[in-house]
């Protein structure tokens, strides 16, 4: 198969994945108990029968299911019109921009660490097998895995505010609420230890144990042996030829694992009480929020998809051998 | 078969980390068996001092030897029928996702071409799906429906429907090898049908692997189930593990100092959850027969890692020698 067919399948997974997801969503959209009108704008507002009428027709309500309202419903999303939240009473999208950009921050920050030291130690452990820190690394990534991410938020969350002082949950102190980010940075820098580290912790184990797979590969291959008889230093070797392939299924698992950073964000923000995509998520889920639900899992779910797919294009880039797989 | 147990058993026995997996795993079973026999409390009864006042948040002592929650409650009583609902919930899914994913595994490799193609296609597209959010929508919406079931069979069977693309992965291409070997072929020119060989000749072929990797599902079903329950999903008149680190999580427990009320299930999650990841690691060690070529490959383990026997295969464990 030629990279174009790749690249062409890989789209399609990805267009068939979103159809897969919008699906899902407007099904349980649906079937709730209800008129789907009350579903947009909420139990309790109180609403002339003229706007439930232009609603009805905005969203198609009139029409039968599929496929009118099916594909109308499918249009009002793509532009963004993701109905109004019953418990904030502001239009979902809004609510979801503003925010996103705490966490990517701290999705940003815990992915960007845990892939450095994954792969410092990763490297290490891979290098140096069989020696006490491959099995340290070993134990270390196993135990992680076994660990109730919330739970490693918990006993955080209780050492760092009873030993160290830190704030046990939120963004910024009180007093510094509302003023630009760039001017409390300190604060904010307290704030985002924890939660960081949680997720420097839960995702670590997973970049060493692949790194180090991945570097025990390319050092069974032929060219290291090459590059040994020509006099190079370990080091040397490591640094100019394993280290650059040995890289490659790292940007195969950041794709992968964005779908469980996501469920990580879940957790985190919840036990932090940082005020992101994942807390929100989870109050809409105790609120029973749906039109914010259903809004909250398009945008997740669409963002990894995507994100999924650039991950497979870089891939082949990178890697020219990658056609069939 | 019997002679298999036996050299199984041998092989076993010398493997530290499966006996430790095993350990790990039969110990909770029996908490989970003995459960309220091990305890003279109910899980909502309300425990008092010796002048009869309700003991709030108290620490960890003879008496109730966990210490109490904030609504007076035992927190061991709690604890040991917690495990009764987390084990529940996670083998009922995880024997739900097996099912579903051999079945599945079992045809697309044995009958290939369109339902193959389906299925892989199918997996493909669930493993890209972020299962968290997904699995919170579905159980949120499906408990909303008045559907007059327990909130504890949704949680289960959400979680064992969206749980098999792996086991269905694996299943698959080890039917794949074993179907192009001579004996399937043999039994096939003598006029055997389907579903004889799949039941006579295929199945047997994979069940330790199915085996091994049902107690690794387990690991992950138990591990979803408690995620849900904190995020308040659980059955609150039925607790699991999860639902206890939900009530401990909102009624302050962190800030009021409970460690007895937080940290106990949390143990007993990684507790469970690291048994289960042991004992299977080995099981498909032991059992997984493309594992276990190496054998003959003059390795000094009996069990070799795949990477690292790829890596010594090649001559270059010098690598870190000098």
């Amino acid at each position: 198969m030629s990279r174009r067919n790749y690249l062409v399948r890989k789209f399609a997974l990805a267009l068939v994945t979103i159809l897969v997801v919008v699906t899902i969503n407007f099904v349980l959209f649906r079937v709730l108990p209800g008129d789907p009108v009350r579903a947009v704008i909420g139990r309790n507002v109180r609403i002339s029968p003229e706007t439930q009428q232009a609603l009805r027709e905005q969203f198609g309500l009139d029409q039968p299911v599929f496929p009118n309202q099916f594909l109308s419903t499918l249009g009002q999303w793509a532009r963004g019109n993701l109905g109004i939240s019953w418990s904030l009473r502001q239009p979902v999208s809004e609510i979801l921009l503003s925010k996103l950009g705490n966490t990517l921050m701290l999705i940003g920050l815990g992915q960007v660490l845990s892939i450095v030291l994954g792969v410092a130690l990763g490297l290490l452990a891979g290098w140096k097998r069989k020696t006490a820190v491959d099995v340290g690394a070993l134990t270390f990534s196993l135990i992680a895995w076994a660990i109730p991410t919330f739970w490693l938020g918990i006993i955080l969350l209780a050492a760092g505010s009873t030993w160290l002082g830190l704030p046990t949950g939120g963004i910024l102190s009180p007093q510094n609420v509302g003023r630009p980010l760039y001017t409390v940075l300190p604060d904010l820098a307290k704030h985002l230890i924890l939660p960081t580290l949680t997720l420097t912790i839960l995702y670590l184990g997973e970049y060493m144990l692949i790194m180090r797979s991945s570097i025990l590969e390319v050092l069974s291959e032929d060219y290291i042996l090459t590059a040994k008889a020509k006099g190079m230093s370990h080091w040397q070797v490591l640094r100019r030829h394993a280290l650059k392939n040995a890289m490659l299924p790292i940007v195969t698992l950041i794709a992968l694992n964005l779908g469980f950073t996501v469920s990580g964000a879940i957790y985190i923000e919840t036990v932090f009480s940082y005020d992101g995509l994942g807390k929100l998520f989870q109050s809409a889920l105790v609120k029973h929020d749906y039109p914010l639900l259903q809004g909250a899992f398009l945008l997740l779910a669409v963002s990894v998809i995507i994100a999924n797919m650039l991950a497979d294009l870089i891939y082949s880039y990178l890697d020219p051998r990658v056609k069939a797989v | 078969m019997k002679r298999n147990l036996v050299e199984f058993w041998r092989v076993f026995r010398g493997n530290g980390m499966g006996i430790l997996g095993a350990i790990l795993v039969a110990s909770i079973l029996v908490v989970a068996i003995l459960g309220p026999a091990m305890t003279p409390y109910e899980p909502s009864q309300i425990v008092r001092d010796a002048d009869g006042r309700a003991l709030i948040f108290a620490p960890p002592s003879v008496h109730p030897p966990l210490g109490t929650d904030d609504a007076s409650r035992d927190v061991f009583t709690q604890l040991v029928h917690g495990a009764r609902i987390s084990l529940a919930v996670g083998f009922l899914a995880g024997f739900i996702a097996m099912f579903i994913g051999s079945l599945f595994g079992i045809l697309a490799g044995y009958f290939g071409g369109w339902v193959d193609t389906l299925l892989m296609r199918a997996t493909d597209v669930l493993l890209v799906i972020p299962d968290l959010p997904l699995m919170l929508i579905l159980v949120a919406t499906l408990r909303q429906m008045d559907l007059h079931v327990s909130p504890l069979a949704v949680l289960t069977l959400v979680i064992g429907l969206l749980y098999w693309t792996s086991t269905a992965r694996l299943i698959r291409s080890q039917v794949l090898t074993i179907k192009e070997r001579q004996f399937v072929a043999r039994a096939r020119a003598i006029g055997a049908g389907h579903w004889h060989i799949i039941r006579k000749h295929i199945l047997p072929q994979i069940m330790p692997l199915i085996v091994a990797n049902t107690v690794l599902i387990l690991s992950t079903a138990i591990l979803v189930e408690s995620g849900l329950a904190f995020l308040g999903l659980g059955d609150p008149t039925q607790p699991s593990w999860g639902t206890m680190l939900n009530f401990a999580f909102d009624r302050n427990a962190v800030s009021n100092g409970a460690w007895w009320f937080y940290l106990p299930p949390g143990l007993a999650i990684v507790w469970v959850t690291l048994g289960c990841v042991l004992l299977g690691n080995v099981l498909e060690e032991i059992l997984n027969p493309r594992l276990a070529m190496h054998h003959l490959e003059g390795e000094q383990h009996m069990v070799a890692r795949r990477e690292e026997s790829r890596a010594e295969g090649k001559g270059c464990a010098d690598h870190d020698s000098g």
